[in-house]
């Protein structure tokens, strides 16, 4: 396979590697295409909605998105569908047994490893699952490649009837390069969907047929890729070689010009010959995967000898400063040793915070007042009241987990915390994701559970995206907005366990959860207010604090909403003789919303509206908009 | 590390400030000029208040997208406290622009860290080239809080391998079809942040 398509006349584009996926989508001809969002994928549909001759779609999960591109391609048509990593695990089901049927119209799953970590709950390696489904794996190493390879794996997916994987990583998908695009593929005319149940209706006697026509297809694609001209030997020094795959590929580049390099494009199945021809001439072979010994083990069972992660990491990007500690050794001459020339005091961490005026400061605010509880979290925004001021968070482990979790926290619970009210903690795109199950989980087997359902009718912490929540798509247009009340009582919640409640009412949401975690049922609040970085947000009169009647008990900071600051703080001794730390406030009116929230917590009323409202920086640094 | 023949910026800040922008107007001009250029940064959590750095690097040709510590050229810091915690990415011959407008976090608010006490001064020891001015308190003083991008572009204009002209046309592209009064407003922050860099 060499058939990069030819460079079309236009300019030269200066776009990410998730811009540059979308515009292969749309230059292949794409019929359907589906996603959730999620870091560092989510850029990819939003720019494909863009392209009026594609049917974009966010789907309520990885594995419905994967569902939807699957019935495209067996109606004949070109169906992408892009995920994060993590999304590939729920979207696996389909993916397995798709893996027996193949591909009609090309199939194309785009997945993003977040590699280092900037917005996951765990770092993990997608190409096993091109090993598992037994289907190609294509990893762009820039921009460019991010779209010349998504066009070619429609291609390969049509001329071998496969999926395809494109995996790409955060440094592909966040990082803008120059791309030249290429002629649009031509329109083919297709027959459209043509029933042939011994080969879509995967019942066991027609899989089990299937399996040796896939084991066949193993083998062809083997020869492609000991044949593909992504698989590339770039001859230099024979004193040091690598094999490399992804943008580790560019890291190599830029720490060692000299070296010889065999790049990886089409990855699996991995072209072993031409490994092994590589291997021969090179005194020091090194792998460098991002981020498993995957083709390592692969290649040392076939006794090619070369070093991987017994020098380097398994764990984030292999830059070329890690690369250098690893193959010199620590105590190599790095151009410009930065720690030892720079001595600087530590400075503060700057973790992600909650936006000003977020809802869900108001419920995180109330959780780190109920005492005994255990609160088991989800995947979103709201995985921040783990952090400081609250500390208000005891698990977080997948979208959707919070209620079996919840479950069992209840069920499995020790005599020594017969005492704990056990909560779930969801937002509404997460229980649409995949939390739906789990609450029913909950009702029918009678657990003693307060789910505090966060309804900010959005996808926050990607952006404020749409979702079935929100009565928006995709592309904007109106459309159904799911009911939180019916369908959490047609899940078997009783109707006196249902709730809406304000966040921003401290009073009436303290209450509801203190009474409803008394209850031995499953209850359910529903908090209504939603996301600030939304237009259904609407900001209102700023608020500031009247120094003189600060009292500096800080309780407001015990919000932890980012616009109020310390201006000041001081030590007194009290009448007992112990010591009282204060800490006296400002509010960035900047920023503020006035949302109210720590108008509430103020004791002395020092907390009032602001007169004018200054606009700009600070405002949009924190995230809010304010028109002045 | 290709150093001879790639230019090496670092924008670091908080999320939303525009350390994007800035980072997004220094490549287009890069790339208007005929290099190879790539950017790269982390987004995600990074927009809820969290730390955000793009990496820009431009030249014949650029490998790998991020800037390694102790390779940047030009350091351009948004808040103090992040000109401290990036200036370990310059080379020694690099050059710190510095906005002295500090932004506390929540954690500092509520008094689980301290803010450092006097950063541009900590960041000279490191004998590094510093400029530091509060770009914050010149964007106020021109009429909005949101020039301060455009102020620090104007800042660094003088020390890049192209002429400062030609970045300044970049900038005010971006406000071409707007009102000729923010257009003019723009000019005179960019002219301002040019001025402060070379008195501080």
């Amino acid at each position: 396979m060499n058939a990069r398509h030819p460079i079309s006349e236009q300019s030269r584009l200066f776009v990410s590697g998730n811009e540059a996926v979308s515009l292969a989508a749309r230059d292949a001809k794409v019929k359907v295409a589906a996603a959730y969002p999620g870091t560092p994928s989510t850029e990819i549909l939003e720019y494909i909605a863009a392209y009026p001759d594609i049917y974009s779609e966010w789907s309520i999960n990885e594995k419905v998105s994967l569902e939807v591109a699957i019935g495209a391609s067996l109606a004949g048509s070109r169906a992408l569908c892009a995920m994060k990593h993590v999304g590939l695990n729920v979207a696996s089901d389909a993916l397995m047994t798709q893996t027996l049927i193949g591909a009609i119209g090309g199939l194309v799953v785009v997945v993003a490893d977040d590699v280092g970590l900037s917005s996951s709950q765990n770092e993990q390696d997608s190409r096993y699952w091109g090993r598992f489904a037994h289907i190609p794996v294509l990893e762009p190493a820039d921009t460019q490649e991010a779209y010349d390879f998504t066009r070619l794996a429609f291609d390969l997916s049509e001329q071998y009837q496969t999926p395809v994987l494109v995996r790409l990583t955060t440094r592909i998908c966040h990082v803008k390069g120059m791309l030249e695009t290429r002629f649009p593929a031509a329109p083919t005319a297709k027959q459209g969907f043509l029933k042939d149940p011994a080969r879509f209706v995967m019942v066991p006697g027609h899989a089990k047929n299937r399996i040796p026509l896939m084991m066949q297809r193993d083998a062809v694609l083997l020869s492609a890729a000991e044949a593909s001209d992504l698989n590339v030997v770039e001859q230099g020094s024979d004193e040091l070689g690598f094999i490399v795959s992804g943008v580790a590929y560019q890291h190599v580049k830029e720490a060692y010009p000299e070296a010889s390099v065999l790049k990886l494009g089409f990855s699996h199945p991995a072209p072993l010959e031409k490994i092994r021809a590589f291997s021969q001439n090179i005194k020091r072979l090194i792998l460098v995967e991002e981020v498993e010994p995957l083709l390592e083990k692969e290649l040392k069972a076939e006794g090619i000898a070369l070093e991987g992660k017994s020098i380097l990491p398994n764990i984030g990007e292999l830059t070329p400063v890690v690369l250098k500690a690893a193959i010199e050794g620590h105590a190599a001459e790095v151009k410009t040793p930065p720690t030892q020339l720079i001595h600087t005091t530590q400075v503060f961490p700057r973790p992600p915070t909650m936006c000003v005026a977020c809802p869900h400061l108001g419920v995180y605010y109330t959780l780190s007042k109920v005492r005994n509880t255990y609160i088991s979290g989800d995947i979103g925004c709201y995985t921040l009241g783990a952090g400081h001021p609250w500390n208000a968070l005891d698990t977080c482990i997948s979208m959707g987990a919070s209620m079996g979790v919840a479950l069992g926290l209840d069920k499995g619970r020790q005599d020594a915390d017969s005492n704990k009210k056990v909560i779930s903690v969801i937002g509404d795109s997460t229980f649409l994701h995949m939390g739906m199950q789990g609450l029913l989980d909950l009702t029918y087997n009678k657990a003693n559970v307060t789910v505090l359902l966060l309804d900010n009718r959005a996808v926050g912490m990607t952006g404020g995206q749409n979702a079935p929540s929100s009565g928006i798509n995709l592309q904007g247009e109106k459309t159904i907005s799911v009911d939180f009340p019916q369908l959490v009582k047609a899940l078997g919640v009783k109707e006196e366990r249902v709730h809406v409640v304000d966040p921003y009412e401290l009073p009436t949401l303290f209450k509801t959860l203190r009474d409803e975690t008394k209850v031995d049922d499953v209850s359910v609040i529903i908090t209504n207010q939603p996301c600030v970085l939304t237009e259904r947000y609407h900001a209102m009169q700023p608020l500031k604090v009247e120094d003189s009647d600060c009292n500096g008990c800080g309780n407001c900071l015990e919000v932890g909403c980012p616009a109020i600051l310390v201006s000041r703080r001081e030590t007194v001794v009290k009448p007992n003789g112990s010591e009282k730390e204060l800490a006296f406030v400002n509010i960035d009116t900047a920023a503020c919303t006035g949302c109210n929230l720590c108008v509430g917590t103020c004791g002395p009323k020092a907390i009032v509206p602001a007169q004018t409202i200054i606009s700009g920086y600070a405002a949009d640094h924190l995230g809010v908009e304010i028109k002045s | 590390m290709n150093s001879a023949t790639v230019t090496n910026i670092l924008v670091a800040g908080i999320g939303g400030q525009g350390v994007m922008t800035a980072a997004e107007i220094l490549s287009e001009t890069a790339m208007s000029l005929g290099f190879d250029v790539k950017k790269t940064e982390v987004a995600g959590m990074a927009q809820r208040g969290g730390v955000v750095t793009s990496h820009v690097r431009f030249g014949q040709k650029v490998h790998s997208p991020s800037i390694a510590a102790g390779e940047a050229d030009v350091l351009v810091a948004f808040e103090p406290a992040e000109a401290l915690r990036w200036v370990t990415h310059l080379r020694p011959e690099g050059v710190a622009m510095v906005n002295t407008f500090r932004l506390a976090p929540p954690v500092v608010s509520i008094g689980l860290f301290d803010y450092p006490d006097d950063p541009v001064t900590e960041m000279k020891t490191s004998k590094r080239e510093v400029h530091a001015f509060n770009a914050g308190a010149l964007a106020l003083e021109l009429g909005d809080r949101r020039l301060v991008n455009t102020i620090m572009l104007g800042a660094i204009a003088d020390q890049l391998p192209f002429d400062a002209e030609v970045l300044k046309a970049s900038v005010l592209k971006r406000f071409q079809h707007k009102s000729q009064a923010l257009l003019e407003l723009n000019q005179k922050a960019f002219e301002a942040g040019r001025t402060a860099a070379k008195q501080n």
